[in-house]
């Protein structure tokens, strides 16, 4: 079993070996995550980050590399609700100008590039060495870099990530998204990952937000129901930057969201509401680190989890205070709901704290619907069903209903509702 | 034939039997009290009849306008008319009181073949009946009982109740806790839907609920089983001698 | 054990520093040879005249032990063990005592400095009604075991555990190994090879236990380590309360302390074991100290059967100890309140494991851990509702204190479910000691010290108050003792 998985790993050695000379950008960061990789490959359980997470689905797929081909692009851009915002559209991880909305010249504060024309690895730590990051910085080839102006407000920005797959040859892509906002910058990014057939997406997106900048971040992913989605987001804050995401985690067939900040400047504000919602045999981990490098800042970690049918959600979450980071304000709160026998979660939230003077706490629940709500809804006339139905939109409400973007809202909420009906009860 | 018809009821909550045998027929438009000492099955009873579940029917028959209430399930019983305004009314964190109240209402409008109802002019009427009872409009935004006080809590029932019109209201031990105003909203509450199509079954320990919802008759429960029946003045009578001779009575 | 406390301040009043129990016994020691092999082996299974059975069983265990490596997965770093150094038996030289009458006059005064009454006199004349039987483990020997009479007009069994293996051979093999198996992990193993003595306690069916059982291991040789091994069964009905205390000479060198204790309780049965764990710390520098990795699990066998594990872990300079439960029997009951106090150079990480089995399992677990000085104190804990362990509960409370700020405090739970009729909450809250508390009992007049240790021991009331009273008592003045000088 290991052996395959090994191969898969050693598969993916041998296509940078092969590609190597023809690769985008500097060679050396590239070499050393090689190395790296060629000595480790794809992790197994036994790795402590990796103890719930098993990647062994994978093993025995021979990947490809993502070619251009027709794709299936304008049906899936059909799913999404009407919007006027800018749009730059990736196909198997390739930036698509034909296929993307943004003003030529592009606008006012804002600036748009590729890493296939324009390649840099940025500043990511450990982009090297830790599995998903390292298997990225090896294979990248294109991504979005796009740079806000000091105190530009950047306004809506749509990131869509389509992907075609294929059953016989799957593609496997890795995408390496640059978001820098300048000092005072705003902007609203909102990415959303669609899909259909085999694929293996693999992005890495760094962040870098500067003193008193703000991003809000929303996210959706709903890739293909057999794709593989391993990501990896790196988010460093400045003095007084905010950092606010709302994420929703309803496809793919083995998902790993990788989430690390690094609050580096003082008092700023990291936040981050999340949500998976999974049936049939999927298998989804939400990993988080959070770093407070500095004092007086804030974070809050809100995940919820509703599992189905067989689906196994996964959540660790570390936040690590430093010996400096006086007055930190951490909060983490994991929430399970299981609706079914089968579903199973495991949560992991930790505390690594050095310093004294801070409040930190985390909390969790795993448990079925309240019975006693159920029989209320009911005995008020509701159906069964419906009762359910409401009483885990509930449970989602709270992180929805805030989104203060009506489009981004709207994507999310139409997701998790289409997802409901998809469910038979 | 009564719109409510119990007969030989017999029910038991994990194993142990609490209702023993109730024989209790409500004729449509009128409003029953049963009263009771603490543990003679009064909550239970309630909740057989809403269809909780954990409350397991032994013996007996329960028919609701000639159907077998005991086959439906909780959400069946409301759109067939009946409605349990809850001794300890439930929270529901995340879900605001006006879109649970519109989509009980049209859930059990659909029930009825009756076409669903709008917000607007949902809102309207909910307006309307929160006028009536004196209550803030404030209440339609919040989520269903949560961070309510107990006063709030049992007005919220009293509130549905108004909006979803039942035919049969069970009210159980609405009157514990309040105050003498509330106590008031309350009664107001029932008295304005009484008529000949709705029918009560007031639940209490004490007649002072009585003095503003004036009941047809009153039973009196023990140990699971209706030990005398009357007109209102059983309830003046329980209130001075108390139910202990009234159980010894019965048991002799 | 009032007389415990009394003796703390006596012993508090004539030494100087921190550790009040570091003296050393001047004794005449026999030692086996530095160094773990077969040999070793052999010869603590013939000193000991063990059945044939049970050095295979050891020797088996040290078979297991050469194939494993120390774990490395607990928040504790520490230079290399060296475990051909260390003197894996030691044993006072007098031939073992008849009675308590021909107990080494030098022990008997070591115990009684300790506070341990071994002398049922002397236990007797202490507060009416809290007599507690002693069973007190000097290095490798069990040199005393007091109210063994009384006890076995009751039925119950309270003896070392080398006793029993001759004495009660069928019950030691039937239990030994059965909750924690040879091969369980690298310390367990190492124990299973050498352990050498511990105490053994059996309640048979539908009895409760008519007093406290306790059991006061002292490490008292130089470079050895202490490998006690403690069974205690529990039958049909049957309740016990036990309790452990630990003390060890002030030392440069780092001595090692593997214990394996295994809990089994049957139908309805009851045992609530306490731990008051004080081994030497180190000293200010963080030179010295006892090594404490120690495996400790109760099986929950029967139904409606419990377990609780109430610890207060104020000594060692690494804490490695996760005590369980494995809720096998419907409807059982595991419990788990800790109190650990870190302070200098101390590193703790210790925590419990709950493994719900069973149908209408409950778990409760309570950790305070309070960091000071430059010490490391790390939660860890797992819970887990497997697919049959329908409306299982799991309650979870960790609060960390920090006192100063080259301290750290971390909170590592596992919450692993596969039952959805489960429910688990897990809550867990890092903070210092509140200014406006502080303020508040120095404005009535307090120092600042005794603020602070009104307030800790505020944070761990509802630990301590799991404890028996007389331990409750002397936990609160260890805790107290053990924060001297992180304030200021």
């Amino acid at each position: 079993m290991s052996a395959t998985l090994r191969e898969t790993g050693e598969n993916f050695s041998a296509r940078y070996h092969g590609l190597a000379p023809r690769l985008p950008g500097p060679p050396d960061l590239r070499r050393r995550a090689a190395d790296w990789f060629d000595r480790h490959g794809l992790p197994d359980t036994r790795d402590e980050s990796w103890r719930f997470t098993s990647l062994r689905p994978l093993a025995g797929i021979v990947f490809s590399r993502a070619e251009d081909q027709d794709d299936t692009a304008p049906s899936l851009l059909a799913r999404l609700p009407p919007t006027e915002a800018p749009l730059l559209v990736f196909t198997q991880g390739r930036m698509r100008a034909d296929l993307s909305r943004f003003p030529a010249g592009g606008r006012a504060g804002i600036s748009v590039a590729s890493f296939a024309n324009e390649p840099s690895f940025g500043n990511v730590p450990d982009s090297e060495t830790e599995p998903l990051s390292a298997l990225n910085t090896m294979l990248a080839e294109d991504g979005a870099r796009i740079a806000v102006a000091p105190s530009a407000d950047g306004g809506t920005l749509v990131l869509l990530h389509l992907a075609s797959g294929n059953a016989e040859h799957p593609p496997a892509f890795h995408p390496r998204h640059q978001i820098r906002l300048g000092a005072g910058a705003r902007l609203t990014l909102i990415e959303i990952a669609l899909g259909t057939s085999i694929y293996l997406h693999n992005p890495l997106t760094e962040v870098v937000l500067a003193e008193q900048a703000e991003l809000l971040h929303l996210r959706l992913q709903d890739e293909s129901a057999a794709a593989f989605h391993l990501g990896s987001l790196h988010v460093a804050l400045g003095p007084g930057s905010a950092y606010e995401s709302v994420a929703l985690v309803r496809g793919a067939r083995l998902a790993r969201s990788e989430l690390t900040a690094a609050i580096v400047g003082e008092g700023a504000r990291f936040a981050l509401h999340a949500a998976q919602i999974l049936g049939g045999e999927q298998l989804a981990d939400i990993t988080t680190v959070v770093r407070h490098l500095a004092p007086g800042a804030s974070s809050r970690q809100s995940i919820r989890n509703v599992l189905t049918e067989r689906a196994h959600g996964v959540f660790q979450g570390r936040i690590a205070v430093d010996r400096i980071a006086q007055k930190t304000d951490g909060y983490q709160m994991n929430k399970a709901l299981l609706l079914s026998e089968e579903a199973q979660i495991n949560s992991k939230p930790e505390l690594e704290i050095f310093a004294d003077d801070v409040k930190c706490s985390h909390g969790a629940t795993v448990g079925a619907l309240d019975p006693n709500q159920l029989f209320y809804l009911q005995s008020r006339g509701v159906p069964k069903a419906e009762a359910r139905a409401i009483l885990v939109a509930a449970f989602l409400g709270e992180m929805l209903e805030a989104i203060p973007h009506s489009w981004g809202r709207s994507v999310l909420e139409g997701a998790v509702q289409s997802w409901w009906k998809d469910r038979p009860v | 034939m009564a719109l409510l018809e119990i007969r030989g009821l017999a029910a038991e909550v994990e194993g142990k039997p609490i209702l023993r045998g109730v024989d209790l027929s409500l004729p449509e438009g009128e409003v029953h009290a049963i009263m009771g000492p603490n543990g003679s099955g009064k909550s239970t009873l309630a909740y057989v009849l809403a269809g909780r579940e954990g409350y397991h029917v032994s013996a007996g028959s329960v028919r609701f306008d000639g159907e077998d209430l005991l086959a439906m399930d909780p959400e069946a019983r409301a759109a067939a008319g009946l409605f349990l305004a809850f001794q300890y009314p439930v929270e529901l964190p995340g879900v605001g009181n006006a879109n649970f109240l519109r989509t009980a209402l049209n859930a059990v409008r659909r029930a009825r073949a009756e076409p669903e109802i709008d917000a607007m002019k949902f809102l309207k009427e909910a307006r309307a009946a929160l006028k009536r009872l004196s209550m803030s409009e404030e209440m339609l935004k919040r989520n269903v009982n949560v961070g309510f006080s107990g006063g709030e809590k049992k007005r919220n029932e009293i509130f549905q109740m108004a909006l979803l019109r039942p035919r049969l209201a069970i009210l159980d031990e609405t009157d514990s806790g309040l105050d003498i105003d509330a106590l008031k909203i309350v009664a107001n509450g029932v008295n304005a839907l009484r008529g000949e199509k709705f029918s009560a079954l007031v639940i209490t320990h004490y007649q002072r609920l009585l003095d503003h919802i004036v009941p047809d008759k009153v039973h009196v429960l023990s140990e699971g089983r209706i030990v005398r029946s009357g007109g209102p003045e059983l309830a003046l009578s329980l209130e001075e001698s108390g139910y202990a001779g009234l159980v010894a009575e019965a048991a002799a | 054990m009032s007389a415990v406390a009394e003796t703390i301040e006596t012993v508090s009043a004539v030494t100087e520093g921190g550790y009040k129990w570091g003296f050393e016994t001047e004794i005449e020691t026999e030692l086996a040879p530095k160094g773990l092999s077969e040999e070793t082996i052999r010869l603590i299974s013939a000193r000991k005249n063990e059945p044939e059975w049970l050095l295979a069983w050891r020797l088996k265990a040290f078979a297991a032990w050469q194939s494993m490596t120390e774990p490395g997965w607990a928040r504790v770093t520490h230079p290399a063990i060296d475990y051909q150094a260390i003197h894996y038996y030691a044993a006072p030289k007098k031939p073992a005592p008849r009675n308590l009458s021909e107990v080494d006059p030098e022990l008997l005064r070591t115990y009684e400095k300790l506070g341990i009454p071994l002398s049922e006199q002397a236990a007797l004349a202490g507060v009416e009604g809290s007599r507690v039987a002693v069973d007190a483990v000097f290095d490798s020997v069990s040199v005393a075991t007091t109210f063994r009479k009384t006890l076995a007009r009751a039925g119950v069994i309270f003896c070392p555990i080398s006793e029993a293996v001759r004495e009660h051979p069928e019950l030691v093999r039937r239990y030994l190994g059965s909750v924690v198996p040879p091969g369980d992990n690298f310390f367990a193993a190492l124990n299973s090879a050498v352990f050498t003595d511990g105490s053994f306690v059996f309640v048979p069916k539908g009895v409760r236990c008519p007093m406290e059982l306790s059991t006061y291991f002292r490490i008292n040789a130089r470079s050895t380590g202490q490998f006690e091994r403690t069974l205690i069964i529990a039958e049909d009905g049957a309740y016990v309360s036990y309790l452990e205390g630990c003390t060890a000479p002030m030392r440069d060198e780092n001595q090692l302390h593997a214990a394996v204790v295994e809990l089994v309780a049957l139908n309805e049965a009851e045992i609530k074991y306490s731990t008051v764990q004080n081994w030497y710390p180190g000293d200010a520098e963080g030179r010295g100290g006892i090594f404490n990795f120690v495996t400790k699990r109760g099986a929950c066998r029967g139904r409606k059967s419990k377990i609780s594990w109430t610890q207060v872990e104020t000594g060692s300079a690494i804490t490695w100890k996760y005590p369980s439960c494995i809720l096998q029997g419907a409807e059982s009951v595991g419990a788990f309140y800790s109190v650990a106090l870190t302070n200098n150079f101390q590193q703790a990480d210790t925590g419990t494991k709950m493994l719900h089995l069973g149908p209408d399992t409950k778990s409760t677990i309570v950790s305070k851990g309070i960091s000071a000085g430059r010490s490391n104190n790390t939660y860890r804990g797992l819970v887990r509702i497997m697919p049959r362990a329908a409306r299982a509960r799991n309650f979870t409370q960790c609060d960390s204190l920090l006192i100063g700020d080259r301290c750290g405090a971390h909170t590592v739970p596992y919450i692993e479910s596969r039952n959805a009729t489960a429910r688990i909450e897990h809550e867990a809250t890092t903070s210092k000691i509140a200014e406006d508390q502080l303020f508040y009992c120095r404005s009535r007049g307090l120092s600042e010290e005794d603020s602070v240790n009104l307030i800790v021991n505020g944070f761990c009331r509802e630990v301590l108050k799991e404890l028996p009273m007389e331990f409750a008592v002397e936990a609160q003045k260890l805790l107290a003792l053990s924060l001297e000088g992180s304030v200021g």
